[in-house]
């Protein structure tokens, strides 16, 4: 597109841009500097005098919007939205982040602990340990309400250290290095420097509620009824359709929580509780969820040879490729504008130029799969709207 | 909550509460693509009150009409990408279940 005098250039029908305004539209450019052009242009009425309805109708909306996945996986998804505004974008990626509720340990009712971590250490690692359980199934739960089987989850944790938990219990020949080691696992636990790691899979699930006894007990009184405890779960959860197949455990068994030494304990109960990132950050479904536009890079010139093999390893995620042009000339040719991280490295050199065009990745974590994550994302800017 | 004169149906302003850049910004978009706005914008009037004052003027209608149906459109836009996202994970899962059965001998 080389620089014409507006007088020049050719007559276009009414009803279109000329090109280059329609680029201008349509694409954030992307210079050695800073990146240009970077507002949409939203007022409906703002191509009037060339006859160009710029106002969003629902049909074209419809028509032109398309959706592409890239990649599908249980922990992560990244797509494509072809023809969305970034507002609406954005709108999603918020909502993503901040308002989709999940389940995370709330209060911890901590019975003993002698380890080295203290109390409320503790209880904010506990809560921000994924937890796999559908939210949707959950009430969300106030203050003034009594915790019940319809909006908490509660988890059991009892560990003790003993002499001798981290020696090795499989049989192995005994070979002298192994020898070696087990006295000196021995001997590293006679000096109290061992650690038995407390990993979340000795998180217990309780499907009847709490098993801890509310303080202002009167153990005359209520040898024949039930003890009151700290939750008052009318019936068991292990008997809810939902979860007697699938029993609620944690997404990641291995994180560790705590360290402990020789003869520390650490006996606690863990409520869990809806809740949604606004408040917590544990209460967020994703571990994060980003968009970012589709670069899109146009050589304004050919580039061969020597710039061209210059220019291809000047790039350093290989946007660039080579092609053969018969006669041993080589030309420059776009080959992966998607893994362009727009880092402005080919524009340092002369005057090439870059575009950039609109995509969206999300990245989720935990209990539900990302896709209906957004599915749940797009409900929930709806209901607003209905507000 | 509204705020307009009697006599202008024309111009107001909607002071949402419980809200932010959120639902604000792409209603402020929807409320530019309608061809009878002449002005819309969006304020927070401080970051702690989850408030937003979102003004709109128009050609003539009255405002809380312009503003309803750009609230509709908003919610159409979503059930749409909402199917078209649907369909395409769908269409994504049959393709690769397709590949999966090829690979495997």
């Amino acid at each position: 597109m080389a620089k014409v005098p507006i007088w020049d250039l050719p007559d276009v029908p009414t009803g279109e841009l000329p090109p280059h305004i329609q680029l201008q539209r349509t694409r954030v450019f992307c210079k050695s500097d800073a990146p240009t052009n970077t507002e949409n242009i939203q007022y409906s009425g703002a191509y009037a005098s060339m006859g160009v309805d710029n106002s969003l109708r629902l049909d074209q909306f419809r028509s032109n919007f398309k959706v592409e996945v890239m990649r599908l996986n249980e922990d992560d998804m990244e797509f494509d939205m072809i023809g969305i505004d970034p507002s609406i974008a954005n709108a999603f990626r918020r909502i993503l982040i901040a308002e989709l509720p999940t389940m995370a340990i709330e209060k911890v009712l901590i019975a003993n602990n002698t380890s080295v971590i203290q109390d409320e250490v503790l209880a904010h690692r506990l809560g921000l340990i994924p937890i796999k359980v559908d939210p949707r199934l959950f009430d969300y739960m106030s203050e003034n309400d009594v915790p019940n089987e319809k909006n908490t989850i509660v988890f059991k944790l009892h560990v003790r250290c003993e002499r001798g938990d981290a020696r090795l219990t499989e049989k192995r020949r005994l070979t002298v290095v192994v020898l070696i080691f087990n006295w000196l696992t021995e001997w590293y636990f006679k000096m109290g420097m061992a650690c038995h790691a407390v990993t979340s899979d000795e998180l217990k699930w309780l499907p009847n509620g709490s098993e801890f006894l509310l303080a202002t007990e009167n153990s005359a009184s209520n040898s024949t009824s039930k003890p009151k405890t700290y939750t008052s779960f009318s019936c068991s959860q292990d008997s809810l359709p939902q979860f007697s197949k699938n029993p609620i455990t944690l997404k990641h068994p291995d994180i560790i929580i705590a360290k402990l030494g020789l003869g520390q304990e650490i006996e606690l109960e863990a409520h869990v509780v809806k809740g949604m990132g606004k408040t917590h950050a544990k209460w967020s479904p994703v571990a994060t969820a980003w968009y970012r536009m589709l670069p899109e890079a146009v050589l304004l010139q050919e580039i061969q040879d020597e710039k061209a093999t210059e220019l291809v390893q000047k790039c350093p995620t290989k946007v660039f490729d080579i092609e053969d042009v018969g006669k041993g000339k080589k030309r420059a040719t776009v080959g992966r504008p998607r893994d362009c991280t727009l880092c402005r490295e080919c524009i340092r050199g002369e005057g090439w130029e870059n575009y950039v065009a609109l995509r969206l990745t999300i990245e989720s974590t935990g209990a539900l799969p990302p896709e209906v994550l957004f599915t749940e994302a797009v409900k929930i800017l709806e209901d607003k709207c209905e507000r | 909550m509204e705020l307009g004169s009697v006599q202008d149906q024309s111009a107001s302003t909607f002071s949402l509460t419980d809200e932010d850049h959120t639902l604000a910004n792409s209603l402020r978009f929807t409320l530019n693509q309608d061809p009878r706005v002449t002005f819309c914008g969006y304020s927070i009037p401080h970051p702690s009150d989850a408030r937003v004052n979102i003004r709109v003027q128009t050609t003539g209608d009255p405002a809380s009409e312009v503003f309803k149906d750009s609230c509709q459109d908003l919610m159409l836009i979503c059930q749409h990408v909402r199917s078209t996202f649907d369909h395409a994970v769908t269409t994504f899962k049959n393709e690769k279940g397709v590949n999966a059965m090829d690979l495997k001998p």
